[in-house]
Parts: structure tokens; C-alpha cells; sequence
């Protein structure tokens, strides 16, 4: 398959990883920020290629695994209000709330939908009038676009029973908080590739230049990644600090203009609470006042204060990158993708499910 | 899991409900097998754990399975519920290695199911019969009010007569065999997905769904010296080949590069997230045999339509705990782990 198979050929990947331990000197930590990235990491099982003194360390970038429990709760509460035709990306399904699931749910009755796209929601509440559909709006900039355009489109076709739950974050106000914690050790970083197709790159030249890190704006496939890390290396092995393109495939700087367009019509940014991590300034959107009757937090009443996190979960500190999975006291035993504890089990972009899929070396070693 | 010892049955803690992935053939309903149905009906037979019995009568050997089928939609690129019912049930008989002789099927159906609807699907059901070799002895019907039903249900049960002295099974995988697949992967469930989510691709993906018993015989027929065989159905590959690696306490390993997959199911793969490892088949099945007779049952199993895609994908290794592993495409080595609930589609 054509820009797929060149950038998992086995050749290219071993030429990349000996130049990538002949340009090593030092110990340096590299986060990649995007859940898919660690799952290619772990899938493809690229670490055994690096020198150990390279270490990944894998950032927030798993949108379901930062929104936070009250939102999921707030879902499955609207999900069980009756005449609601709930639709998700199949991702959020399984995301243990502080009581059910979604999934969970869907098995007592509620009518929850797995949609492809947000658009199919939006067809869904003009063909069921008499039923209200609520669409849960989880992502990065990524998926933005596409969630604005069924807002847009809703509000072109009048609807009234179709709103959003929206849960989007923003990666750079991310990587800024990363950064400024005082136990930060990332020198350098993996930019999610597909983030920056839509919103191009120009907010991580100015993190590159205030902290003095390497960010190179990277793909999904393994070569991509062993590309990115190659080019950080040499970064920081050279003293520079910039930001750097290896998705050039898909990413320009500007980005793609008009998505941007359309998530300024119906967004706009506010702070946002991030599962595991906190309130982070800036970092999410919200639908803009014309849009707000969108807005299914406000269609539908709030719900009771969420139970606590499980204290035992350290997914905060593994989405800032300060732990990995394994160190966890209750990896693979008391959490685990049927029982997690924690979003990061959960999802297919989650960095607890990657290394508990592909991860568990001990047998592939 | 593994290990779990119970001497009664136990109920499942009330809180807990019947999730769809209690059918997803990973890893919940291995343990919804283990703690309700093992529990309750201990029997050697049902605890080989086989995809069907094999029982001896009066000296004869006879394999007994049984399957339903709730397939939606009824109807899909490249065959409809009926053809999987007759298909799907004809496999489970040629995975004992037993010629499969006789079916039953039970029919459960919708109030309000056009009559037509019905007659399209026993038209499939009575080809594929007649593909297969099989026929179709006794049944039953039912019809359950609108909305308890999704049109059409159907449960087919089969005989067949096991002729080769050999006794196929996880029991007999052992190190050093090669792991064969009789074709590439993943058609049936993209072909499913394709229909159920509006997705349209450039070149149709059929489903692979097809009566298997052909290229068996022809293995065993040839003299291969057939460990075991599997279908590889929900759950995929990954699935049947965890469940045996763990059954035994043995290694398998597997090469990326050598694991048939169609560009079209690359490709829808891709676009879904999902992994082909884990799609479904329904025509397609994986084979342990001694290393040393690799080669020809390829040859072999090549000779036969269904089976022309044939492959060696890996081999048994005599390292303990059972485990998959992979070796990437780029060199590095994973493990393959059972499907943890359903694949869902992914965000981004």
C-alpha cells in the first residue's frame, strides 16, 4: 500500500536506528506526544532498535485518557436519560466513569451508538426527530474540524434535537505545562503529526524558542518515528533548538486553513480540566455564544459530584511523562483493559494499554 | 484467568451485566466459559475446549458442534447468514478433522420478516449444503414478537465422522511445528463492517465465508501429520493462536511480513484502526503440523481454491509461559496479545 509500506520497510528502519546510535552520545528523554506514536512504538517494537540511552517517554496526547471522569459520568447520565440517542467514537466506550461505562451503559438499555463520524450524528437527529442526539465531542485538534462542521451543519438545517458534549483539548497549551513542571526531563519532542495537518505549526516555534527544546512535527508510521527521533537527536546533540518538520507528507506550517476556519467559527478556547493532569490554562474549546444552544452540558442538568479517582492510578504522572506504566503497583495485576482503573488502560491510544498489548517483554524477549 | 479453579457454579457478582464483548471471542468470554459454562458442565469432552466434541460410538468417531449465528446485517458482500450458517458449523467439524455429515438448523424469526427475506437466505443455506457435503436432516422454527428479534436468528448443530486415526487438537501442538494459515486475513469482517457502517471502498471486500473441509481432507489425505487446526473466526488470528499458546504453556511466533492481508483490507483496516490480526474469518483457518511437512502441506493446501493463499506464518518455540509474539515488520518483537473486549473504532 503506497505511503504506508515504504515507511514500515525494515531496511529503512535499520538504517535510520545505526545512524540514530552513531549520533547519540548522552543520555537524553524524548516524549512523543501522541497516543498513536506510543502505540507504534510499542507495536513495532522500536525500542529495541535505540540505544539505551535514548528514553521515550509518552506524553497526553490520548484524548479519551484526559477527559476527565465528571465529563464521562455527565455522558453516561445524559446516555440513560430516556429518548437520548447517544453517539461516541468507539474509543470512549469502555472509559470506566466513577460508576458505569458507556459500554456498561449500553448493556442496561441505553441507546448508545458508535459513529464514524460526527456528520452521521447530525443525520441521525434529522431522521429521529422525536429523539434528542447527543454527540460527545472528545478530541484534539484533530477532530475539532469535523465536530464544528456538524454543529454548523445543524444549525444550517435547524435542528433542534442534536447538541454536543464537548471535550476538546489543545495540545500546546500541553506541552507548555509539561514543560514548565519542575520535574520535567523531556529534552525534546515528538509533535503529533496529524495535530499539526490541521493546525499547523507555528504555536511550537514559540515553545521551541521560550524553553529551549527540539520539536519535530512527526508521522505514525515507524519510520516516521525513528525519522523524528533521528532529527531530535541531532538537535540536541548539535545544541539547537527548533522546530522541524519530518511529516512534510501531510504537515505544512500554516496547516489546513479552512478547518481552522470553521472550529473559530463555532469554538473558542477556554481552560480545560485534563483527566490525571488538572486545570491547564487555555488548553480547551468551547461552542462560541451562537452556538451554545449546542451545548449539551447546558440541554441536559448536571450530575452529582463524581467519586474520587482511584488512588492507586498514577495516570497522571504517566501522562506527563514522569512514569511509565510498569512502574505502576497495579499494572497488569489490579488494572488491566477488562478492569481498568484508569483511562490510559482504556483506550486504544492510551500508553497503559500499549504497553500492556504489545509491551510485556519478558515473553517477546 | 488461567489457573481459576472453581467446583460449583458461580454466578457472575449481580452488578455485573452481559456486555456485547462477552461475545467478542477475547478474553471476557473466555472468562464468562471458564466461571459459568466449564463450571456447570464439567465433561472431558467439553473441557478439550475443541471447536467441537469428538466422541467415540461403538467404535466409530464422530464429531458434534453446534453455532449461532445473529449476523447483521442478514445480507453482505459476498454472502448472507445462511451461507455462515451452513459454512460456520461445516468448519467446526473439519477443525476435529471429521468429514462433516449431518446438519440440524433452528430458525428463529422476527414477526414481521418478509416471507421473501426468509425464502433468500434457505436458498443460500441449501447451496452452501450442497457445496459442502452436507445435508440437512432436521430443524425447528420459532417466531418471537417484533423488536425481540433481529430478523432472523438461526442455530445449526452438525455430525461428522472422524476417518484419520490421528487425534487433532491443542493437546498435540507441540515445539518445533509450523503455523500455516490457509489464506489472507480479515475479509469477512471488513466486508461486515463495510455494509454495517456505509462504508463504500473501491473494490468491494467479499467475505471469505466458505466450507473448509476440502483442503483438511486433502492434508490428511496426503499424509500430513496435522497437530491441530483452528478456524479462525471471532477474535481472528490473534485470538486462536493465544488460546492454544496458553492451552499448551508454549511459544508461538510469528513473522509481520509473512501474514497474508489483501491491499483492500490493509487498507480498510487502516482507515478503521483496526488490526487484521484480530478481524474475523469465516473461510479461513490456521494449521500446526511438523516443520518438516511445511512445505508440501502448502503445496498441498495451495492446490485447493479456497486454500490457494496458504503461508507458513511462524512456528511453536519450547519456551514457556504461553504467549504470541511477533516479529515486526521493522525488526523489533512484540507480544500478540487476546483480544481485551471489541475492537472499537478508534478517535484519531
Amino acid at each position: 500500500m503506497r505511503f504506508v509500506d515504504e515507511y514500515r520497510d525494515e531496511q529503512a528502519a535499520r538504517r535510520l536506528a545505526a545512524l540514530i546510535r552513531r549520533r547519540v552520545t548522552r543520555p537524553w528523554t524524548i516524549m512523543e506526544i501522541c497516543g498513536g506514536q506510543t502505540h507504534t512504538i510499542l507495536k513495532s517494537g522500536l525500542e529495541e532498535l535505540l540505544p539505551p540511552a535514548l528514553t521515550l517517554v509518552h506524553g497526553p496526547g490520548c484524548p479519551v485518557c484526559v477527559t476527565p471522569i465528571e465529563l464521562i459520568d455527565r455522558a453516561v447520565a445524559i446516555a440513560e436519560t430516556p429518548g437520548v440517542i447517544f453517539c461516541s467514537f468507539g474509543d470512549m466506550l469502555r472509559v470506566p466513569g466513577s460508576g458505569r461505562s458507556l459500554l456498561e451503559a449500553k448493556a442496561r438499555g441505553a441507546d448508545v451508538r458508535i459513529v464514524y463520524s460526527p456528520l452521521d450524528a447530525v443525520k441521525l437527529a434529522h431522521a429521529n426527530p422525536a429523539r434528542e442526539v447527543v454527540f460527545f465531542a472528545v478530541g484534539f485538534e484533530t477532530t475539532a474540524p469535523a465536530n464544528a462542521m456538524a454543529v454548523w451543519q445543524a444549525a444550517q438545517l435547524g435542528l433542534k434535537n442534536f447538541s454536543l458534549l464537548v471535550a476538546h483539548v489543545l495540545v500546546p497549551p500541553a506541552i507548555e505545562a509539561i514543560l514548565s513542571s519542575p520535574n520535567c526531563r523531556v529534552r525534546g519532542f515528538l509533535a503529533p503529526g496529524h495535530v499539526c495537518t490541521v493546525a499547523g505549526y507555528g504555536d511550537y516555534e514559540r515553545l521551541a524558542a521560550r524553553y529551549r527544546v527540539p520539536i519535530v512535527v512527526t508521522g505514525f508510521e515507524p519510520v516516521d518515528i525513528l525519522e523524528g527521533v533521528l532529527m531530535v537527536v541531532t538537535q540536541l546533540e548539535e545544541g539547537r533548538a527548533e522546530v522541524e518538520n519530518q511529516y512534510r507528507r501531510s504537515v505544512r506550517r500554516e496547516g489546513n486553513r479552512q478547518a481552522q476556519q470553521i472550529v473559530q467559527e463555532v469554538f473558542e478556547v477556554s481552560d480545560r480540566a485534563w483527566r490525571g493532569i488538572g486545570v491547564i490554562p487555555m488548553s480547551g474549546l468551547v461552542l462560541r455564544e451562537p452556538y451554545r444552544r449546542y451545548d449539551a452540558a447546558e440541554r441536559f442538568p448536571a450530575t452529582a459530584a463524581p467519586r474520587e479517582e482511584s488512588p492507586e492510578c498514577i495516570a497522571g504522572l504517566v501522562l506527563q511523562g514522569l512514569k511509565k506504566p510498569p512502574e505502576c503497583s497495579a499494572f497488569a495485576l489490579r488494572c488491566t483493559p477488562e478492569t481498568p482503573l484508569g483511562a490510559p488502560m482504556v483506550s486504544s491510544e492510551g500508553a497503559c494499554a500499549a504497553y500492556y498489548h504489545y509491551g510485556r517483554r519478558e515473553a517477546a524477549s | 484467568m488461567s489457573g481459576f479453579e472453581l467446583s460449583c457454579p458461580v454466578p457472575l457478582p449481580t452488578e455485573e451485566r452481559i456486555l456485547l464483548a462477552h461475545g467478542g471471542g477475547g478474553r471476557l468470554m473466555h472468562e464468562l466459559i471458564e466461571r459459568v459454562f466449564l463450571a456447570a458442565f464439567r465433561d472431558p469432552a467439553l473441557e478439550a475446549r475443541h471447536d467441537g466434541a469428538a466422541l467415540e460410538v461403538d467404535g466409530v468417531r464422530l464429531a458434534f458442534t453446534t453455532d449461532s449465528y445473529v449476523v447483521r446485517p442478514l445480507f453482505f458482500p459476498g454472502g448472507t447468514i445462511g451461507e455462515l450458517a451452513v459454512n460456520g458449523t461445516v468448519n467446526d467439524l473439519a477443525m476435529c478433522g471429521a468429514r462433516p455429515l449431518y446438519l440440524s438448523a433452528g430458525f428463529i424469526l422476527e414477526e414481521g420478516l418478509p416471507l421473501e427475506t426468509l425464502r433468500r437466505v434457505i436458498e443460500a443455506m441449501r447451496q452452501a449444503a450442497q457445496r459442502a457435503g452436507v445435508r440437512l436432516v432436521t430443524g425447528d422454527t420459532k417466531v418471537v414478537d417484533q423488536g425481540h428479534g433481529d430478523g432472523i436468528f438461526i442455530n445449526t448443530a452438525g455430525i461428522g465422522l472422524i476417518e484419520s486415526p490421528l487425534a487433532i487438537g491443542p493437546q498435540r501442538v507441540a515445539p518445533g511445528d509450523a503455523v500455516l494459515v490457509s489464506g489472507d486475513l480479515g475479509a469477512h469482517g471488513v466486508a461486515i463492517l463495510s455494509v454495517r457502517e456505509g462504508l463504500e471502498f473501491e473494490s468491494p471486500i467479499l467475505s471469505d465465508t466458505a466450507p473448509l473441509w476440502e483442503p483438511v481432507e486433502a492434508l490428511l489425505r496426503a499424509g500430513i501429520e496435522v497437530h491441530c487446526l483452528r478456524d479462525l473466526t471471532r477474535g481472528g488470528l490473534a485470538s486462536a493462536l493465544n488460546e492454544i499458546a496458553q492451552a499448551r504453556g508454549l511459544v508461538i511466533s510469528l513473522e509481520e511480513a509473512a501474514i497474508p492481508v489483501s491491499e483492500p483490507v490493509k487498507g480498510a483496516c487502516e482507515i478503521l484502526g483496526l488490526d487484521p490480526l484480530y478481524v474475523a474469518n469465516e473461510g479461513r483457518f490456521v494449521a500446526f503440523l511438523p516443520a518438516s511437512q511445511a512445505e508440501r502441506a502448502i503445496e498441498i493446501l495451495r492446490s485447493v481454491p479456497v486454500s490457494s493463499g496458504a503461508a507458513r506464518i511462524g512456528s511453536v518455540l519450547e519456551e514457556a509461559p504461553g504467549a504470541v509474539v511477533l516479529r515486526s515488520r521493522v525488526g523489533g518483537r512484540r507480544v500478540v496479545d487476546m483480544l481485551s473486549g471489541e475492537q472499537l473504532p478508534r478517535i484519531c
